[in-house]
Formats: structure tokens, C-alpha cells, sequence
């Protein structure tokens, strides 16, 4: 209980934008093979700082086989909702969930990041026992908890029921229970964000743990049986309005990225491969007259490549498919910045006019057949994953792994865990930063991102710019 | 009235059972009517009669639920739980929540003092038309004041001052809003004390 919002909550995105630059960037470590304890990586950010672009601090969990992925903040600008009337928590706690384990860490990062620490461990059956779900995934702060979407439903293997979203509650950290009160047609979970003065949310979809947990399944993919639905949601209902379906063949709808200001009522989601063509694809969802449209309105095409360059999985196909595994929007609405993990391309689309995304920039790093190299020269195994976009839009930062099997089944040679970042031009334009290069420990993979004082999929806001 | 429904009840679902039903959901109806129309009157006579006790009770409800609020900090989550589109609803359910209404009751009985005379030999109906008055009076100037310097705020904020001052104006009065409301019961209650002769 703080007597002043914490400083780091902002009305808006533009004020948001204004803010000081972050300092550190915090990063996910997995241990591929689980013979390690997961980690949490602090790295400096700071220009001209003598550890610039070095970790300085690490955060091991006392388990193994938790599978890091996603993670996020206990509170962000949310809490200034004029609904909550209560802005007096403070951005402090990142909440990290172990995919594979259902274990939730929470790691007070006060009073510095340099000496991180876990605050409280929530072991998976208070999970699976509150909620009936398996698989947290991804986490936003809202301002009436903390809510978590998973992958997984009850049982063994996760499909006993749906898999949903839950509640935290963001100073007890107690898991509160499930937040939906009628999911509609909704069986498949992946990402999910909302807009809170409008009052929806939208969730996407991805797999059910038999087809994501010991690789990615072939026959599944083929015939279809991936996620290729977007839902939304009623936010104070809680129940499921509008379903639309994006096309069996556009496999794997993933990050849903809202516009930031909550005036614009569109958002993009990103669609691993359309199994008809091995294409990726950007749709734009939208709100009018009530109710939600979506259309796709960019694709990637695949890269023809020989079949000695590509991994067992891919030589019946003769082509890299561009595999568009996360997608992030810049915090003015302008920049859509989209991985290609399989090709090896961080592209930045201008979406002014989000139905009409035009092509700004792009730069190449690895990739299963291309393999670029960084500027600095050192290799950068498989291709850019999870990005993360700093407040300004001036810095884009990446990483490399997808999930554990599934980057072995891509890039069998080995995911060493790499984080690079991309300086942005004022008006557009990516170039990648010589000086940023960090190099994880080895038998580490690295993957989600979260920048200090909030970043580009973090923090959802109340107010528009103005 | 309505017994009709409970035979059609009965009929259509060829069981005693739901004509029983039926009548028990029309007598807790019609119970619900009386009891409205009966208990304002019944609150009236029953502060004519016991109105200091009343009043001395009402002032320690409002410091109890100022010393409450004291200690417990946690702001209810339900008030996030109410949608953007009910703003009604939720500036009544904050007014509950911070005992915004409370804090009005011992003013209120106060008030109604000046209007004592023998409780035995009033009128029930002129105490009634007195205190009813009193009541909106008071709710009035209460929200008056409330959407003055609320609106003023607003307006500046909105035309003048810029979003950055919704983070930075916002403090914590929780401590200073509890203590305030145990200071307006304790002096009702040293009112009610010191005329009690």
C-alpha cells in the first residue's frame, strides 16, 4: 500500500511514451532438457553503462522442469483505472509461470533488479485445485487482480475440460479462481488482452498440451486440429460474445496485440502457417456496429530452400515456412514489429491504417536456411521469437527459442540463447544494434522479455493520448 | 390475490408440490409489498421513541467502521467488478464502501435534535415530515458538495491540467478519510453525551 501511484503507472500511452527509458530488461531462461532449475536473467539496458548489455543479475528457481515462457507484472498503468479507484500498489512483482510445471514464481524486484529475489513460490495443485486449469501462460494486470491465461485443462494431460483464464489476487498473490462465467464455443486457449474502457477482451488459440508438450505434431498440423479461432469476451460479463473463425487452414493464431489507446477499438493477431501454402500471415481485428470483423490483411510468403538446408520436418516441403511466432505493437499504434522464427527476419509493418499494414522496415538474422549472422559477426541460432518494443518505439528487442521440443524439431543443430536488439528510425526503419549482443549461459534458451518500467505488451491503459 | 397462478402451476406441472410452490413465492411477494409500505412508519415511531439510543449507537457504527477501515486496508475488489456502462451503480457502491452514507447518519440525527420535543406528545406524522425533510436536505447538500469539487476537478483536469496530473494529484486518503470518520462519530457522540441530562 503506496500513498502515491506507483511513478512507473501512466494515464495514457503518449505519457507512457514520455516516461524514462528502462534500465534493465529482464529475460526468461529455460533449460531445454530440464536438467537445470529455470532462471530468471537481469540484463543491463542502460547506454554507457560499463555492464551495457551484460547479465549482472541471475534469479535461480529451486525446480526443475518448469519450462519458463511468458511472464509479467503483478501491476502496471491499469491500476489507474477510474473504476478501480485504487492506483496504490506498485509495479514490483513479476509473475512467472512454468509452462510444463504449472508452478507460479513470484520475484520482488524491489528495491533494485540487481538483487531480484523470489517472494513466494504457488505450487501447481493450488493451481489445478482452485481453477481446474494446467499450463499458465500468459499474464496481464487488470485492476481487479492478476489474471493468467493457460493452456491446459484438468488431468494428466490437460484435456480434461477447457483450458481458460484465471484470477490472482496482486498483493496476496492467492489464486482466486476462474474468470469465465460462460466460455461459449471456446476449447483451445493461448494469449489474451482486452480493452478495459470498452469493456472486451479477446483470446486466441494455440494447442492443447498433447500437441504442443513433446513437439509439434505433424498429422495434427495437416489436418488442421491447431488453434485458428479468435474469441471475445464480454470483460465484466465474462462471457464469450463473438467467435470468428479465421479458416481451418491459418494454423496457430497467436499474440493478440490490441491498439494501446483505448479510442482505437482494432487489434492484430499473428497466424503461424496457413497449411495450404506454408505462408504466415498478419489479420486485423476490429469493433463496429457492435460487433467484431477480422480480416487477414498481410501475408509472408515461404522461402524456396534446398533440402540438405532444412530439418527432417520440413524436406517433404522444399521451403521454409516464415513462421510468424509473436508479433508486438509499438506504444503510438504506428509500428507492428513481427518475428519470421522460421525465415530468420524481424520485420516492422507501419499500421497507421491498421487494414493496410505497409512494409517499413526489415532486418535478417538466422533462420533455418539463411543462418545470417549478426553485425557483430557471432552467430545467432534459430530466428527472431519473442519481441519486446521499449515505451519510446526506439529500441526492439528479441530472442531466439520457441519452446523447448519445438526448437529442436526446427533447428536440430541447437538453440544457444541469444538476445540482440534493433534501434528504430524516427519515422521507421530497423537496424540492428552492434553493441547489444547477450549471450546466456550454456544449456540456456531465452525467451520472453519484460523491459523495467513497463514495455509494449505489458500495460493496458485508461485513458487516450491526447 | 394470484391464486389463479398457483392452480395453473399446479396443473401444468400435475403435482400438489408446485401449487405449494406457487403460493409461497406469492405470499413472500405480497409480504415484501406490506413490508415496504409498513416499515418507513415503524422506523419513524421507533426513532421517536429511541431516538438518543440511536443516535449514540449510530455514532460508534461510525467510528467502528472508521477504526475498521483503519486496520483493514485491502480496497474491496468488488468495485472493479462493476462495468464501465454502470457508472450510477458504481459511484453508489463506492459511497457504501467508504461509509460515505454513514458518515451522514449521526449529522442527520443531530439535526433531527433540533426538532425534539416531547417524543411522547409529537405527532408522529410532523416528526415524520421533519425528519423526512431533513433526510433529503442533508443527502442534497452532501452530493452538492461532492460534484462541486469533484466537477471542478474534472473540468480543470480535462480542459486545463492534462492527463499527467491523474497519476500525480492522486493520493492515498484512505488513513485520513477512516480518521475522519471516526472524528465525526466521536462528536456526535460527545454531543449526545453532554445533553444527556
Amino acid at each position: 500500500m503506496t500513498m502515491r501511484p506507483d511513478p512507473t503507472f501512466h494515464a495514457s500511452p503518449k505519457l507512457a511514451m514520455e516516461a524514462p527509458a528502462e534500465n534493465f530488461a529482464y529475460t526468461l531462461l529455460l533449460s531445454p532438457d530440464f536438467s537445470k532449475p529455470d532462471a530468471l536473467a537481469v540484463i543491463d539496458a542502460k547506454p554507457g553503462s560499463p555492464t551495457y548489455s551484460q547479465i549482472v543479475h541471475t534469479v535461480t528457481m529451486p525446480n526443475k522442469g518448469d519450462e519458463f515462457h511468458h511472464f509479467g507484472w503483478n501491476a502496471c498503468s491499469s491500476a489507474l483505472s477510474p473504476l478501480a479507484g485504487h492506483a496504490f500498489i506498485e509495479r514490483r512483482y513479476l509473475i512467472i509461470p512454468g509452462l510444463r510445471s504449472s508452478r507460479i514464481y513470484i520475484i520482488d524486484t524491489k528495491p533494485d533488479p540487481t538483487k531480484a529475489k523470489i517472494h513466494k513460490i504457488i505450487e501447481p495443485e493450488e493451481v489445478f485445485k482452485k481453477t481446474g486449469y494446467s499450463r499458465p501462460h500468459t499474464i496481464h494486470c487488470g485492476p481487479d487482480g492478476i489474471y493468467v491465461s493457460t493452456l491446459g485443462g484438468g488431468g494428466n494431460d490437460g484435456t480434461n475440460g477447457p483450458p481458460g483464464v484465471f484470477i490472482m489476487d496482486c498483493e496476496t498473490f492467492e489464486v482466486l479462481g476462474r474468470w469465465e462465467i460462460d466460455r461459449g464455443p471456446q476449447t483451445l486457449h493461448y494469449d489474451f488482452w482486452w480493452n478495459l474502457p470498452r469493456d472486451y477482451m479477446v483470446t486466441s488459440e494455440w494447442a492443447l498440451p498433447p500437441q504442443f508438450e513433446n513437439g509439434i505434431v505433424p498429422e495434427d498440423l495437416l489436418s488442421n486440429k491447431y488453434g485458428h479461432r479468435l474469441h471475445f469476451w464480454d470483460l465484466h460479463a465474462r462471457r464469450n460474445v463473438q467467435t470468428i473463425d479465421l479458416g481451418a487452414n491459418h494454423q496457430m493464431a497467436l499474440e493478440v496485440r490490441p491498439a494501446h489507446d483505448p479510442v482505437r477499438e482494432y487489434g492484430f493477431v499473428g497466424v503461424v502457417v496457413d497449411t495450404t501454402n506454408l505462408e504466415a500471415s498478419i489479420w486485423t481485428w476490429w469493433r463496429e456496429g457492435g460487433k467484431f470483423h477480422a480480416e487477414k490483411t498481410a501475408t509472408i510468403p515461404p522461402e524456396p530452400a534446398p533440402k540438405e538446408k532444412l530439418p527432417p520436418l520440413l524436406q517433404g516441403f522444399g521451403a521454409v515456412p516464415p513462421l510468424v511466432t509473436d508479433i508486438d505493437l509499438s506504444m503510438d499504434d504506428r509500428f507492428l514489429y513481427v518475428s519470421c522464427w522460421g525465415t530468420g527476419e524481424m520485420r516492422q509493418y507501419d499500421v497507421s491504417d491498421p487494414r493496410q499494414p505497409k512494409l517499413a522496415g526489415s532486418v535478417h538474422i538466422g533462420g533455418i536456411a539463411r543462418r545470417t549472422p549478426h553485425p557483430n559477426g557471432k552467430a545467432f541460432a534459430a530466428g527472431p521469437q519473442m519481441v519486446e518494443v521499449s515505451r519510446d518505439g526506439r529500441r526492439v528487442y528479441w530472442t531466439n527459442s520457441l519452446y523447448s521440443t519445438w526448437d529442436d524439431q526446427f533447428y536440430p543443430d541447437g538453440v544457444p540463447g541469444v538476445e540482440v536488439m534493433a534501434k528504430v528510425g524516427r519515422n521507421g526503419g530497423l537496424e540492428l544494434d552492434k553493441d547489444y549482443f547477450v549471450s546466456f549461459p550454456d544449456g540456456y534458451r531465452a525467451h520472453q522479455i519484460r523491459l523495467e518500467g513497463g514495455d509494449c505488451s505489458t500495460d493496458s491503459f485508461c485513458y487516450p493520448s491526447v | 390475490m394470484g391464486w389463479p397462478l398457483a392452480v395453473s402451476a399446479g396443473l401444468m406441472d400435475k403435482s400438489p408440490g408446485a401449487l405449494f410452490r406457487a403460493l409461497w413465492a406469492l405470499s413472500a411477494g405480497h409480504l415484501l409489498a406490506t413490508l415496504l409500505v409498513l416499515l418507513p412508519f415503524a422506523f419513524l415511531l421507533v426513532l421517536a421513541e429511541w431516538q438518543r439510543s440511536i443516535q449514540f449507537s449510530a455514532s460508534l457504527l461510525v467510528i467502528g467502521f472508521g477504526v475498521y477501515r483503519l486496520i483493514v486496508r485491502r480496497h474491496p475488489r468488488a468495485l472493479a467488478r462493476i462495468p464501465p456502462t454502470q457508472l450510477a451503480l458504481w459511484s453508489f457502491a463506492v459511497a457504501i464502501a467508504h461509509g460515505a452514507a454513514l458518515m451522514l447518519v449521526p449529522i442527520y440525527l443531530g439535526l433531527c435534535q433540533a426538532f425534539e420535543l416531547d417524543a411522547g406528545h409529537e405527532a408522529a406524522d410532523a416528526l415524520m415530515k421533519a425528519s423526512l425533510a431533513m433526510a433529503v436536505l442533508v443527502s442534497l447538500v452532501h452530493v452538492a458538495a461532492m460534484i462541486g469539487a469533484g466537477g471542478c476537478l474534472a473540468w480543470l483536469v480535462y480542459r486545463h491540467l492534462g492527463l499527467r496530473f491523474v497519476s500525480r494529484s492522486w493520493f492515498n486518503l484512505d488513513a485520513i478519510w477512516a480518521t475522519s470518520l471516526i472524528l465525526v462519530g466521536a462528536v456526535a457522540l460527545a454531543f449526545n453525551l453532554a445533553s444527556w441530562r
